[in-house]
């Protein structure tokens, strides 16, 4: 072996020693690096008590609403296992809406719900134009359709979006 | 063998100086030519999107922008690798000439993904996995200027430049699957060898953008590395001639 084919091979033994240990020091610190918990991991009480944190999901259809009070705007995150009901005051950013992403920033309060102070919008990855947007919609609804009639219990088919 | 003869003779800064020279303006013409395009379709021709309306336009500056940010440091670090072990003179060059374009790739990658957050997200920045390392790139850039700047001897420049751009390239895989590793409020890719997430219009739009950005990059990078030749190896005799050749 030629000295420099050595150097090659020490040089690239090294990067690969310095990769292994940050992945494994990225692994221990896996749950520090997550922005948000998701609703599950909540209700398994695997969140920092007393402290605020962030949670994520998508926000439940149907499930957005301005309290009586006027400025509390209640709504819940899902990860289509778990639930979490959200108080909020503030404004939303433009893309918050019912079945996509969120992330919201908060407490969680003794009754179970969760007081955020900060509601950021999470976007997906899909860039497509309103048309094409709205063939896929249409479809998704004729498929639910076609769903609800072969199903005789007419369960309600629950859309899985991708975030 | 005469192939091979061929290639490493453009290792030699005295004959890679006048190869560099010719290609400058065939990569500036290429490179306005597909931003033009790029321009074109992306701002005029593609539809705007369902849910961000026109801000979503922001992409044709920065997928391509974050792309260059993080393949111009591959290479660095591939440059970096070859200078340590074959002890080559022009790896090291080619490294420290492309350091300023990836760190304005870097740059450019996080300001324009600022601007499009705050609309769309709410904030403009969040300490999420990929935001985060992202602007460590950016600082392992800024770093490794410094470093290569603060000592004054260039071969114990590139040694010690190399080493850092070695240990950072670990970095580049973190950036890449961040999306997928850990939950991040930055959303996963739409864009990757096997599939497409985005209307084929705004795809193109994208891809001439970033062929664009290649383009630039290659061609300051070698008006660059030009100038560094002729900065380091000014007692040789081919420099000598070189300039006294563009002064006649």
């Amino acid at each position: 072996m030629k000295s420099r084919h050595k150097k090659l091979a020490l040089i690239v033994g090294a990067v690969a020693l310095f990769g292994i240990i940050i992945v494994l020091v990225l692994n221990a610190l896996n749950s520090n690096i997550a922005l948000f918990k998701s609703p599950t991991e909540v209700a398994n009480g695997n969140f920092p008590k007393d402290k605020l944190f962030r949670i994520g999901g998508l926000v439940k259809e149907g499930s957005i609403q301005r309290q009586a009070d006027g400025v509390t705007i209640r709504f819940v995150i899902t990860d289509s296992e778990s639930d979490l009901t959200v108080d909020y005051v503030g404004i939303l950013p433009d893309l918050f809406m019912e079945g996509k992403g969120a992330v919201a920033q908060g407490k969680l309060l003794p009754d179970g719900s969760f007081k955020a102070q900060e509601v950021l919008a999470k976007h997906d990855e899909n860039y497509m134009p309103p048309e094409a947007a709205q063939a896929l919609n249409d479809a998704h609804v004729r498929g639910v359709q076609k769903q609800a009639e072969q199903d005789a219990a007419a369960a309600v088919a629950k859309p899985k979006a991708s975030y | 063998m005469n192939d091979r003869f061929n290639l490493y003779r453009f290792a030699s800064p005295a004959t890679f100086y006048p190869l560099a020279g010719r290609l400058i303006p065939w990569f500036i013409a290429a490179g306005i030519l597909f931003g033009l395009a790029g321009l074109y379709i992306g701002m005029l021709v593609a539809p705007t999107d369902f849910q961000q309306g026109e801000g979503y336009r922001i992409i044709f500056i920065h997928v391509p922008t974050s792309w260059m940010s993080m393949f111009i440091y591959l290479v660095m670090a591939f440059w970096a690798a070859i200078g340590l072990a074959f002890n080559t003179r022009l790896s090291g060059m080619m490294a420290q000439a492309l350091a300023p374009t990836g760190a304005l790739m870097a740059f450019l990658s996080l300001w324009t993904g600022a601007l499009w957050g705050k609309p769309m997200w709410g904030t403009w920045w969040v300490w999420d996995a990929r935001l985060t390392s992202e602007l460590i790139l950016l600082f392992l850039y800024i770093g490794y200027m410094a470093l290569v700047a603060a000592i004054d001897d260039a071969r114990r420049a590139d040694k010690a430049g190399g080493i850092l751009l070695l240990v950072g390239v670990v970095n580049i895989p973190i950036i890449y699957f961040s999306v997928k590793w850990w939950n991040t409020l930055h959303q996963g890719s739409s864009v990757n060898l096997t599939k497409s997430a985005m209307a084929e219009v705004m795809l193109w739009g994208m891809l001439l953008m970033a062929l664009a950005f290649w383009m630039y990059s290659i061609a300051v990078a070698l008006a660059r590395v030009r100038t560094l030749m002729l900065e380091r190896e000014r007692h040789t005799d081919w420099v000598r001639k070189t300039l006294v050749g563009d002064e006649q």
